[in-house]
C-alpha cells in the first residue's frame, strides 16, 4: 500500500486507474478539472494508454464513456455540477440502457458557488435517474468508493454516480492506494437490443431499472460507507452526509459524538438505519453539504416535521457550503473567532489579468456599442465573464455555456438592435455551434464575437477544441465569408478593431468576429 | 501534536508552494495532513487562502474552525487582516509588508502595518527584499516558509531536505538561493517566542 498526498480529485483519478479504466472523459470545470489532469500527467496512464483527451463538452464525454462501457470496458466521466445539466440526456438514458463495463460518473458540486453560477446538488440527479450514488466523507473514502462503484456498476449493470463537493475535490490528504486491476478486453454486449432505446426496448430497460431499486437499497443498507454509530445522548440524533460527517466530528474535537449518528455516504438512503435512528431519537438534525436533499425528503410535502432539523428549519443556513463553524453552531457550540475584522478591509474580487487579451477586446466592444447604449451584449462562461465587473461593465448576461449566442438570437428575434454575443473559443465549441446554426438558418441580425485566447483559460489553460478551427467552423455552419472577420486583440489595434466591429454590428445578418490573442497566462507558462 | 495553519495571499502569489512543501515534509514524517486549496475564478488576482492541517491524530475537517489557527501566514499585508478571525487566542501572525495594490481603493499601507503590529505575536517582514538579498525575489515564499518553520512540529532539516528535493531539478544555484531565503525567514521567525 503506497501512501500519497492527493487532492480529492486526484484520489478519484488514481482510484479509477487502479480500477482498470481504459478511459477518462471530461470537459474542464472547477472543481472537477484536476481529475482528468491527474490522469494526463500519470506515467502509468500513459503506459497503459488510458484515454485522457478532453471532450468538447460533458454530453460528449458522458456518451463516449457509455460507448466504452458498451464494449465491456471501464470508464470514468467527470464534470462539475452544471456540466451534468449538459450531460443529463446521456446520463439519464444510460440508466435505462444500463452498462456493461463499469461506468462511474463523478460530479463535483460547488456549494457556495466559489466558481459557479449555481449550487445545484447532484444527488437529485442520481435520484431522478434512479441510480446509486456515493458521497465520500473524506479523500480516502473517495479513493475506496471508486473501486466499489466500478464493481457495482459492472455487477448491477447501472451507471453509478460519485458526488463530491469543492472541499473534497480541492483538499489534499494522505491516501493509501490499493492494487491495480487489469483492464478488461473488448466484448460486444450479449443483448444487443439493450442499447437501442426504441420504445419497445426502453420499456424493458426501464422495467429492469425499476426492478433493481430494492437491490440498490440493500447495497446502501449493507454498505461499509453507511453506519449507525451509537451515542448515549438520545435527545438528538444526527444524520451526517458526506463531508458533513467531518465537520460533525471536528465539533467534538476528537471525542466521540455524544449523540447517535447516522453517517450517510451511499444512496439510496439506507432505510433500515434511518428507521433505527428515528426509533432512538425524537429529533434528528440533518447535516449535509449542498441542498437540503435528505432533510427535504424527511419533512415531506406536508412538512416541516417537528422531528427534523437542518437547513429548512434554520439550525443551519439554507444556502452555502457547510463549514465547521456553522455545524458547531447548529450543535449549540459558540464559535470562538479570533480578532474582529479590521475596518481597513476591502474586498479583492477576481479580475482580468494584467495584459489579458479580453481587456483589449472589451475596450473595443465598449466603444463600438457606445451609441447603442447599455444592455446589448450577451455573454458566457469563462474568464471574460469578469468583464461584467468594473472597470468594464461590458456584458449583460452570463447564464450557461453557449447561452450568449442563443440569447442574442432570441433578443434579435424580439427586435433588439444591435444584439451582440461575446463568447470564448472553448465555450463556443462546447455549446455555441448549434445556436450559431440557428442564427444562420434565419440570418438573424446578431454579431458573435469569439474571444479566442487559444485555451480554456478559467480552469487553468487546457487545450481548446476550437484552436485553429474557428473560421472553418463558422464557414461550415454557413456564416458568409465576408462576415467572418478576424482581428488581433491588442491595444495598438484599438481603432481598427472598433471599426471592424462597427461594420459588423450594422450588418443585418449573422456576423462572426474572432478577437484573437493568446491567453497571457499560457503565454507566460510557454516561456 | 497538531499544527493548524491558514495561508493567505492574492491569486498567483504561490501560497500553494509553501503548503505543498510543508505537506510533503509532514507526510514524510508519518503525520496526517489535510490541505484545502482554492482553484478557478478566485485565482484570477482575487483573495485566496489555503488551510493546512498537520496532526499525529485523525484530522476530520478540511477547514480550520474560526479561532483555531495556530499560525496565520499571509504573503500580502491586507490579506493578513482578512483572515484574523481564523487565529487562535495565542496564535502567531506572519506577514510580509509588501502590498499588492490591484484594487482601486487599497487602504493606507502604514495603517495596515500598524494594525498587524498591534497583534501580540507577529512577524512583519519585507520578504521580497529578504528574498532578493538571498539571490532571487522568486524565493519570497521560502522566506515565509522559513518564518513558519519556527512554529511547526517538524524538524528543520526535514523541511530543508524537502526544499532540496523540490528544487533539485532546477539546479544547485536555485536550491542554494531557496535555502538561504528559508534561513533568513527562519531567523526572523525566531524573534517571536515559541
Amino acid at each position: 500500500m503506497a501512501q500519497k498526498l492527493l487532492l480529492g480529485d486526484e484520489a478519484v483519478a488514481q482510484a479509477a486507474l487502479d480500477a482498470g479504466i481504459v478511459g477518462c472523459y471530461a470537459y474542464p470545470g472547477t472543481p472537477s478539472t484536476e481529475i482528468m489532469e491527474y490522469i494526463q500527467g500519470s506515467a502509468e496512464a500513459r503506459e497503459r494508454r488510458v484515454h485522457s483527451q478532453w471532450s468538447t463538452n460533458e454530453k460528449s464525454a458522458m456518451e463516449e464513456a457509455l460507448g466504452v462501457s458498451y464494449c465491456g470496458r471501464r470508464a470514468l466521466v467527470c464534470m462539475k455540477h452544471v456540466g451534468l445539466n449538459v450531460a443529463s440526456d446521456g446520463f439519464v438514458n444510460s440508466a435505462i440502457t444500463g452498462t456493461e463495463g463499469g461506468l462511474v460518473v463523478t460530479v463535483a458540486d460547488d456549494p457556495s458557488m466559489h466558481s459557479s453560477q449555481n449550487e445545484q446538488d447532484s444527488r437529485f440527479y442520481a435520484q431522478f435517474a434512479l441510480v446509486p450514488c456515493f458521497e465520500p466523507s473524506n479523500q480516502q473514502e473517495a479513493y475506496d468508493m471508486v473501486g466499489v462503484a466500478m464493481d457495482m456498476s459492472e455487477e448491477l449493470k447501472v451507471p453509478v454516480m460519485l458526488r463530491i463537493v469543492t472541499r473534497m475535490a480541492h483538499s489534499r490528504a494522505n491516501i493509501a492506494t490499493g492494487a491495480t486491476r487489469p483492464a478488461a478486453p473488448v466484448r460486444i454486449p450479449q443483448d444487443l437490443s439493450r442499447f437501442v432505446l426504441l420504445p419497445v426496448n426502453a420499456r424493458k430497460g426501464y422495467a429492469r431499472l425499476v426492478e433493481k431499486q430494492p437491490e440498490f437499497l440493500k447495497r446502501a443498507e449493507d454498505s461499509r460507507f453507511n453506519r449507525l454509530i451509537a451515542g448515549p445522548d438520545r435527545s438528538l440524533g444526527i444524520i451526517a452526509a458526506g463531508i458533513g460527517f467531518n465537520y460533525l466530528m471536528e465539533t467534538f474535537g476528537g471525542e466521540p459524538c455524544p449523540h447517535p449518528v447516522l453517517k450517510v455516504s451511499q444512496y439510496p438512503l439506507p432505510r433500515k438505519q434511518l428507521l433505527q435512528l428515528f426509533d432512538q431519537c425524537q429529533k434528528v438534525l440533518v447535516i449535509e453539504d449542498g441542498a437540503p436533499f435528505i432533510e427535504g425528503m424527511l419533512h415531506g410535502p406536508m412538512g416541516p416535521s417537528d422531528r427534523v432539523l437542518g437547513r429548512l428549519t434554520g439550525q443551519l443556513p439554507r444556502m452555502g457550503e457547510l463549514t465547521p463553524d456553522v455545524v458547531a453552531k447548529a450543535l449549540g457550540k459558540e464559535a470562538k473567532a479570533g480578532p474582529p475584522a479590521s475596518s481597513l478591509l476591502r474586498p479583492r474580487p477576481p479580475r482580468l489579468c494584467d495584459g489579458c487579451p479580453h481587456a483589449s477586446s472589451y475596450e473595443a466592444i465598449l466603444e463600438a456599442v457606445k451609441d447603442a447604449g447599455p444592455g446589448h451584449v450577451f455573454s458566457d462562461i469563462g474568464c471574460y465573464t469578469l468583464g461584467a465587473l468594473p472597470p468594464y461593465n461590458a456584458i449583460n448576461s452570463c447564464v450557461d455555456m453557449g447561452a450568449s449566442i442563443s440569447m442574442a438570437k432570441g433578443a434579435a428575434d424580439a427586435g433588439l438592435r444591435p444584439a451582440i454575443a461575446v463568447i470564448g473559443d472553448s465555450t463556443f465549441t462546447h455549446s455555441g455551434m448549434t445556436p450559431l446554426l440557428d442564427a444562420v438558418l434565419e440570418n438573424s441580425p446578431i454579431t458573435v464575437i469569439v474571444l479566442d485566447n487559444g485555451t480554456t483559460g478559467m480552469t487553468g489553460g487546457q487545450v481548446s477544441a476550437a484552436t485553429g478551427r474557428l473560421e472553418n467552423i463558422a464557414a461550415g455552419l454557413g456564416v458568409p465569408k465576408e462576415h467572418i472577420r478576424v482581428f488581433e486583440a491588442l491595444p495598438k489595434n484599438h481603432a481598427q478593431n472598433v471599426q471592424a466591429l462597427k461594420e459588423e454590428i450594422v450588418h443585418e445578418g449573422v456576423s462572426f468576429v474572432i478577437a484573437r490573442r493568446e491567453c497571457i497566462q499560457t503565454a507566460r507558462k510557454a516561456k | 501534536m497538531k499544527n493548524d495553519i491558514v495561508l493567505a495571499g492574492v491569486g498567483g502569489q504561490g501560497i500553494l508552494t509553501i503548503a505543498a512543501i510543508v505537506g510533503r515534509a509532514a507526510v514524510g514524517r508519518g503525520l496526517n495532513v489535510k490541505q484545502s486549496e482554492v482553484h478557478g475564478m478566485a485565482q484570477r488576482g482575487g483573495s485566496v487562502s489555503s488551510h493546512l492541517r498537520l496532526s499525529s491524530d485523525t484530522i476530520w475537517s478540511d477547514l480550520i474552525p474560526l479561532g483555531g489557527a495556530d499560525v496565520l501566514l499571509s504573503v500580502e499585508p491586507l490579506e493578513a487582516l482578512r483572515h484574523m478571525a481564523q487565529l487562535a487566542p495565542n496564535g502567531v501572525l506572519l506577514a510580509t509588508d509588501v502590498p499588492i495594490t490591484n484594487i482601486g481603493d487599497y487602504p493606507d499601507l502604514e495603517a495596515i502595518k500598524a494594525e498587524i503590529r498591534r497583534y501580540p505575536r507577529q512577524v512583519l517582514i519585507n520578504a521580497d527584499q529578504m528574498a532578493k538579498d538571498a539571490g532571487s525575489i522568486r524565493a519570497m515564499n521560502m522566506v515565509m516558509l522559513g518564518a513558519l518553520s519556527c512554529f511547526l512540529d517538524l524538524p528543520v532539516d526535514t523541511l530543508t531536505g524537502t526544499i532540496q528535493d523540490v528544487f533539485a531539478r532546477k539546479g544547485d544555484k536555485v536550491v542554494e538561493v531557496n535555502l538561504k531565503a528559508f534561513a533568513a525567514g527562519r531567523a526572523a521567525g525566531q524573534t517571536v517566542e515559541r
